[in-house]
């Protein structure tokens, strides 16, 4: 056991206000190689004419005017908080809203979150609530990993409990028919987060996180990289291409992650991240 | 002119639009967008079409105009808006066949639309068109002025009169009938490469 180490809840807030604010101009470099080895593969005239036009909109909005997309997303946090740390001051949770509070609004990003889904359907003016995921981890450091998640791409997702005897198969379908379905309205060509297996909840966990990963990084278990780069060649195979105008660059990457399931289970979920992928982490 | 034919072959437009000008207007062409545009997007719809329930004045006149869905970031100050690329259009389309029954011309979004706002844009003579999505900083540049107009308190969802000076786009779906993505994702389908539910039988 280490000693307890204490960290201000003031200093969680200007870690998430600094990656909301970083986030949303610079994409991460992963991002900005997977789109330039787009460029490099797409066959489509108009592909390689709309995948310059990323390129052009990356560098643009690096210099800092202007965000790289105006849906500068729902602010999604995981947050791993080492076992030997003890965070003082205010609330954990607040602490991080407040910063997404004060990040958006010295960056000048859009508020796009509504209180309520279905009553009011209110803005409440400074992107907050963020959507938190929290873990107790052992260690004495807390890890921060913002994403700020487009809702266009968000809506596309979907989640299907299937039949174990549909086996490998029936999760490949299923993600094809998810990203064919998607089509123009995710923004092509973005990254295909998928969980398989966990019960209905952790499977989209699941498919969440994978998108937190380097984009392209292989999963560590061989027989689950396989299956990403089969759904990485048959996703392109659908031709949607960039900005759904045709082409061979439909997916960036292809992303599985996969856990313990039930007897009685195979749960599949899919998550799609847009070609504006903003993330960033730190650690205290 | 409302419909400009540039030496490339691209096609300038400036609402007001007539019916000949949108008959020009052929899916896949690549359009500049000029003049005044209305930004409107899911809210402000949702409160335009209550106001027509009651029978209350629009605050614009949708006659001939454009459509922009769009919920721009905040100006930093010195700058004319925000980040300002298009959102996805289906949300829309619920609304949409009433927009163009009021005489509305052209929309501009991103993604597909529904069967009945495609047959809806063919009986009343109007055109889709999608701007480059996620291209938010891109689109910025080609915005010249804009102002709210109504719903100030949706904040992004506001209505803004904004001049736009050749905002690219394509036009997806035309006033007769036609659909562009589909027509573009077809040669490149690699059905020998995909299980049987999603060949097209087109080659490519």
């Amino acid at each position: 056991m280490g000693e307890v180490r204490e960290v201000d809840a003031a200093e969680i807030t200007r870690v998430v206000r600094d990656l909301c604010m970083q986030i949303n101009y610079t994409v991460p470099q992963d991002m900005v190689d997977a789109v330039r080895r787009a460029r490099e593969k797409e066959e489509s005239p108009v592909g390689r004419q709309i995948l310059d036009l990323l390129i052009r909109n990356q560098e643009l909005a690096a210099e800092g005017e202007y965000p790289y997309c105006q849906d500068t997303g729902s602010t999604v946090v995981f947050i791993d908080v080492g076992q030997d740390v003890h965070v003082t001051g205010t609330d954990l949770e607040d602490a991080i809203d407040e910063g997404v509070r004060q990040g958006y609004k010295d960056a000048y990003l859009r508020a796009s979150i509504v209180g309520d889904p279905v009553f009011e359907r209110k803005n409440t003016g400074d992107n907050t609530p963020a959507f938190i995921h929290t873990r107790i981890v052992p260690g004495d450091q807390i890890r921060i990993q913002v994403d700020a998640k487009g809702g266009g791409s968000e809506n596309k997702g979907r989640h299907a409990m299937l039949k174990p005897s549909d086996g490998i198969e029936g999760v490949e379908s299923f993600v094809l028919r998810v990203v064919a379905e998607a089509g123009p309205d995710a923004c092509p060509p973005g990254i295909i987060g998928v969980g398989v297996g966990g019960n209905f909840e952790f499977c989209a966990m699941l498919a969440k996180r994978s998108l937190m990963r380097k984009v392209g990084q292989p999963n560590p278990d061989p027989r689950i990289a396989e299956l990403e780069a089969d759904l990485f060649e048959k996703c392109n195979a659908l031709g949607i291409g960039p900005q759904s105008l045709g082409g061979t660059q439909t997916v960036l990457a292809v992303h599985v992650e996969m856990m313990a399931t039930h007897i009685a289970s195979l749960p599949v979920a899919v998550n799609i991240e847009c070609h504006a992928h903003r993330t960033g982490t730190k650690v205290i | 002119m409302p419909v400009e034919i540039l030496e490339d072959g691209r096609k300038r437009i400036r609402a007001p639009l007539s019916d000949d000008d949108v008959q020009q207007l052929e899916a896949g062409d690549v359009v500049l967008v000029s003049g005044v545009i209305y930004a409107a997007r899911d809210a402000a719809h949702k409160r335009l079409l209550e106001m027509l329930d009651a029978g209350e004045e629009l605050p614009f006149d949708p006659a001939g105009q454009i459509v922009y869905y769009v919920g721009p970031t905040p100006e930093r100050p010195g700058n004319v808006i925000g980040s300002a690329g298009p959102t996805t259009a289906s949300r829309m389309d619920r609304y949409t066949p009433r927009m163009l029954e009021l005489g509305l011309k052209g929309i501009i979004g991103k993604g597909g639309r529904g069967p009945a706002v495609r047959d809806a844009l063919k009986e009343r003579t109007a055109v889709y068109m999608a701007a480059l999505g996620g291209g938010g900083a891109l689109a910025a540049l080609q915005i010249r002025s804009q102002e709210v107009i109504a719903f100030v308190e949706l904040g992004p969802e506001a209505i803004r009169e904004m001049e736009v000076e050749d905002l690219p786009v394509w036009v997806v779906n035309d006033c007769q009938g036609r659909d562009f993505y589909t027509q573009a994702v077809a040669p490149w389908r690699r059905d020998d490469l995909l299980p049987e539910e999603f060949r097209l039988g087109a080659g490519g």
